[in-house]
């Protein structure tokens, strides 16, 4: 069969970067042709700030050079502007003749700056901040003359006066508002701005109005003079005062544009077969003008293009990032606040900072910082999420860091201050510099890329937040934002919640049908996607669904953990960590008897037999089971453990018996698979020797009866419990505790441990859920009791007495 | 390679049905471990049981499309080629299997083509 063939108009960021998606899914189905008025070849016009400012050459950003187009067989055109297009016989028509035959069109034409219609804008010396040739002019021109000016103080203009400067122009922002990114920010950020950007050596004039550009006796521009009267010299003049959408083209062939080419939620255009994507393209009534929501765009449409036809494009929120080295700031959402709002305000002109966050109806709705910008995207996660903030109002503007994630705090200054010899991912040793050098050298953007080619983030993911500040820092913009929907895994565009929802709607109840209906682009999905339906499965129909144990990690699979040399270890469940010299003697006599080579106490309280070969498995288990025991699931996704103190059997300051509660948790919980591993800890009294207050479920005896603590995490972000409420008896302790697991169990993501699934929710969903309405507790609890029944029979006693032989036994033994 | 199969001597291992779908399971051999995988479409293939990583056993990995996840530090291997994904490097020994009547048959010398 004929290819189809797709014509790009405009190779630019967001359109290039379509075609890119596209050859990712669909490689062989387009015989594709790009147009570009612009004699280069793709490259990331964000850049051209630094650029401009001598930090990197116009080489450095080119996304794809030329032998791109060749290896993926595109017919390129640069340096040919698309002026017609025949939509009745499909055909487009370029200035100098060239045409090109479509089945599917995709426009891009990105923007074109906003030009003042004053005296004097064609003048020699005039030039817009858009492009390449831009950039040339005003470096040639800084090579010649001293003073220039730029018109607007937004993000593009302070840029390019910051540029300027750079290159030794003395540079004076001339901005019509009372103050500077009027757009972006309020008048107490923009007023530190403007501070530090003329402790820099730029110059302002605020609310003036431009009336004429003067000609001096070369003809080339030579002074700016006002609406006032005034004027001031100036051998360059920047217009930077906004962009308007490029439709002319579209406009000319008839397709309905208003302030923007019109399209749909599939980005196309009302003309099915023309697509657009970019700057140029107006949805829902809004414009972007930053590439993150391009770059969603881009992913939908070409999702479209390929005929998987799942993906819609909903809009997106954005926030903005200056490019100029040393400043930091950063605005979101609604900055301003309207009627209905409150902002909280931080304002510290002496120290340099300011902080404010808006909210309505206790959920953040705009922010804007300066100076400190650490939490801006912790502020945008919670707006973007509408977290129910009540819970936190009052420490909100001290940082995520002050709810007791003392584990990373910022990104972006911390990262680029730091040397490049600094390990960024301390489980593969991959320091900054290898990773810069990585985004650069191979132009990554995303990062899964990053994940790719260094390792960095791919292991523990730790250090996920400081990558992805050195590919904002490195690259520049708003890649640090990545889209509001995060798809599970390459093998789909959904995310985790729609995958959830659409299997309980559906009542669907195997891996493939499921990945069939939500049409998955691989035959079989991979670890990833495999792992996560199967515990949404299993959490969804606990009474009928059949686990995929090919779907599981081999700790699960198998019930124990491998280690490094290929051996597993064994970690019986020694409930609430109360055991007896009986129990005791059993575990030594069968570490005899195995010849186990390492006995070791872990640090939840109990014993680990390490070293043990994987056909020696079952023996083990069956006498291990023989004595009492069960698996301690210290390899799962699951309950882990119930640490406990001795409590009020024994110790002089015990109010309540924390050894008897922690038991009875042990046996109310233990078989449950969670979203990630869930821990246990019960203290018998507010000394909380048991370290209750970093667990997912800690609770401390005091006189009165018992506190319920949430969301505490020990591992690699160290995190305090939030205190969920106080309790009288045990039996509230295992209802309340039941109920919360299973709200876990039924909303957080797979691999989303307790404490970032209760700060992504708010504590505030919780207790709605878990305090606040006793019926809905009780339903709640009634579902995790009812999956219990399935998941309370040993998995090693059953091993023991022969299931899944084959997983422990070679298939041959050869010799 | 067709030319090579009479010399090689074929050694009956198991049943197709004697590893999961989507599976693996572990053969051993005087020449060491090694793993026999079969694909959603019972397509069967045989890699020495050593990731190039950090020697991970591969058999005890998870199966996806026509590739397997290491399970020590998730590195993806081609199960054709026996190649590392890009951007990782390395290569896992090839063996070559044949199938007959749903009888595995595998072939001791690694195949050096690719
Ligand atoms: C055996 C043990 C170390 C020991 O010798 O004491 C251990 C061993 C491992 N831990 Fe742990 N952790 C052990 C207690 C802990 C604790 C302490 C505790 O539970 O009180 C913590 C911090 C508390 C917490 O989880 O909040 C802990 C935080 C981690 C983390 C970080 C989790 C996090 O959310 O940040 C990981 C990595 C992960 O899960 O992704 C981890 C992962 C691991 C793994 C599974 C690494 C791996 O993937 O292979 C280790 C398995 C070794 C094995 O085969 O047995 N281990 N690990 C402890 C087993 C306890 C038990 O009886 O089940
Ligand atoms: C100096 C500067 C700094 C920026 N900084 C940031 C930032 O920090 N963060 C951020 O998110 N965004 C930033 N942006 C904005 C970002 O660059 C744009 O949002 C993005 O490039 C838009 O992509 P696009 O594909 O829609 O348009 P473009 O990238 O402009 O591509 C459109 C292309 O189409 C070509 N074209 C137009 N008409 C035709 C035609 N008829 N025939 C053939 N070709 C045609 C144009 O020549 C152009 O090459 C910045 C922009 C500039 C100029
Ligand atoms: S047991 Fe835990 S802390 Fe120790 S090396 Fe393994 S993962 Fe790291
Ligand atoms: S040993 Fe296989 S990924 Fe490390």
């Amino acid at each position: 069969m004929q290819k189809q063939k797709l014509v790009l108009v405009g190779n630019g960021m967001a359109g290039v970067r379509t075609l890119e998606e596209l050859l990712k899914i669909a490689a062989d189905k387009y015989d594709i042709t790009v147009f570009g008025a612009e004699p280069h070849p793709n490259y990331n016009r964000i850049l051209l700030s630094p650029v401009l400012a001598g930090e990197q050459t116009v080489q450095d950003i080119i996304i794809n050079e030329m032998d791109w187009y060749e290896q993926n067989q595109i017919h390129l055109h640069i340096n040919k502007k698309v002026t017609k297009i025949d939509r009745k016989n499909r055909i487009v028509f370029a200035e100098d003749g060239t045409s090109a035959k479509y089945d599917r069109l995709l426009l891009s034409t990105g923007s074109n700056p906003f030009i003042l219609p004053i005296p004097g804008a064609e003048l020699p010396g005039v030039v817009s901040f858009r492009d390449i040739s831009d950039v040339e002019a005003m470096l040639d021109a800084s090579s010649r003359y001293r003073n220039a000016v730029v018109i607007g103080g937004g993000l593009l203009g302070l840029e390019a006066a910051n540029g300027l400067m750079l290159r030794g122009m003395d540079v004076t922002v001339v901005h019509i508002a009372p103050w500077l990114m009027d757009r972006q920010l309020d008048e107490p950020a923009a007023r530190l701005l403007q501070q530090s950007l003329e402790a820099k050596g730029l110059k302002f004039l605020l609310e003036k109005q431009t009336g004429a550009l003067v000609p001096g006796e070369s003809g080339r521009v030579c002074a700016v003079s006002f609406k006032d009267g005034d004027s001031i010299p100036a051998d360059l003049v920047v217009m930077a005062v906004g962009i308007r959408p490029n439709t002319e083209l579209a406009e000319s062939a008839g397709l309905y544009c208003n302030r923007g080419v019109v399209v749909n939620d599939t980005l196309q255009t009302f003309d099915p077969r023309i697509y657009a994507v970019g700057e140029c393209v107006s949805h829902r009534g809004v414009a972007y003008g930053l590439v993150a929501p391009l770059f969603e765009q881009a992913k939908v449409a070409a999702n479209h293009l390929a005929e998987y036809g799942i993906g819609r494009y909903t809009g997106s929120l954005t926030s903005t990032k200056l490019k100029v080295t040393g400043i930091d700031l950063f605005s979101a959402g609604d900055y301003m606040g309207a009627e209905g709002t409150d902002a909280i305000v931080l304002s510290d002109p002496a120290g340099g900072n300011y902080k404010k966050v808006v909210l309505k109806d206790n959920k953040v709705v705009g922010a804007v910082l300066y100076g400190d910008t650490t939490e801006g995207s912790w502020y945008f996660d919670l707006l973007r999420e509408g977290t129910d903030v009540s819970d936190i109002r009052s420490s909100l503007l001290f940082g995520q860091h002050n709810l007791g994630d003392s584990g990373h705090g910022d990104p972006h200054a911390r990262v680029a201050a730091m040397p490049d010899s600094a390990e960024i991912c301390g489980c593969n040793g991959v320091c900054k510099g290898d990773i810069v050098k990585a985004i650069r050298d191979k132009k990554l953007f995303t990062l899964d890329e990053v994940r790719a080619h260094t390792k960095a983030s791919s292991s523990c993911g730790s250090c996920t937040g400081l990558v992805e500040s050195l590919l904002a820092v490195t690259v520049g913009g708003n890649y640090s934002t990545a889209p509001s929907k995060k798809p599970i895994c390459g093998c789909t565009d959904h995310s985790h919640d729609e995958v959830r929802e659409t299997l309980t709607r559906q009542g669907i109840k195997s891996i493939p049908a499921l990945m069939h209906f939500m049409e998955w682009k691989t035959p079989d999905g991979c670890n990833k996607c495999r792992t996560a339906l199967n515990y949404y499965m299993l959490c969804a129909w606990p009474s009928e669904y059949v686990d995929d144990n090919q779907s599981r990690y081999i700790n699960e699979r198998v019930h124990a953990n491998i280690q490094k040399d290929g051996t597993y270890s064994v970690i019986p469940r020694i409930f609430g960590g109360d055991t007896s010299p009986k129990q005791l003697m059993a575990i030594a006599q069968i570490a005899e008897k195995w010849e186990v080579p390492t006995v070791k106490f872990t640090g939840g309280q109990r014993l680990d037999l390490l070293g043990i070969k994987k056909e020696q498995l079952p023996g083990i288990w069956k006498e291990l089971s023989e004595a009492g025991f069960v698996s301690g699931h210290a390899y799962g996704k699951a309950m882990r453990t119930v640490k406990t103190c001795v409590g009020s059997q024994w110790c002089r300051f015990g109010t309540q018996d924390s050894t008897t509660m922690g038991i009875k948790l042990e046996e109310l919980t233990w078989g449950s698979w969670t979203p990630h591993k869930f821990k246990l800890a019960v203290s018998g009294c507010p000394r909380n020797c048991a370290e209750a207050t970093i667990k997912d479920f800690g609770v401390v005896a005091v006189d009165s009866g018992w506190e319920l603590h949430v969301g505490g995490n020990g591992g690699i972000k160290v995190r305090a419990t939030d205190f969920l409420c106080h309790v009288k008896t045990e039996e509230e302790v295992l209802e309340y505790c039941a109920a919360f697991m299973q709200v876990y169990r039924e909303d957080a993501h797979y691999l989303e441990r307790t404490a970032p699934w209760v700060e992504r929710r708010g504590l505030a969903y919780v207790k709605e859920r878990v305090v606040d309405d006793a019926e809905q507790r009780k339903i709640y609890a009634e579902r995790f009791y009812e999956s219990q029944k399935y998941s309370q029979d040993d998995p090693w006693k059953a091993r023991g007495e022969g299931v899944d032989a084959h997983e422990y036994k070679p298939m041959a033994i050869l010799s | 390679m067709q030319t090579t199969n009479n010399q090689q001597n074929w050694v009956e291992v198991g049943r197709i049905e004697d590893i999961p779908l989507l599976g693996a399971r572990l053969v051993k051999s005087p020449k060491g471990d090694i793993a026999v995988f079969r694909t959603q479409g019972d397509e069967i293939f045989a890699l020495r049981d050593k990731c190039p990583h950090k020697g991970g056993p591969l058999s005890q990995g998870i199966v996806h499309g026509k590739k397997v996840a290491c399970p020590l530090h998730d590195w993806k291997i081609h199960l054709d080629t026996g190649l590392a994904v890009a951007p990782d490097e390395g290569c896992a020994a090839r063996f070559p299997v044949e199938v007959r009547d749903g009888l595995i048959y595998l072939s001791l010398e690694p195949d050096s083509s690719r």
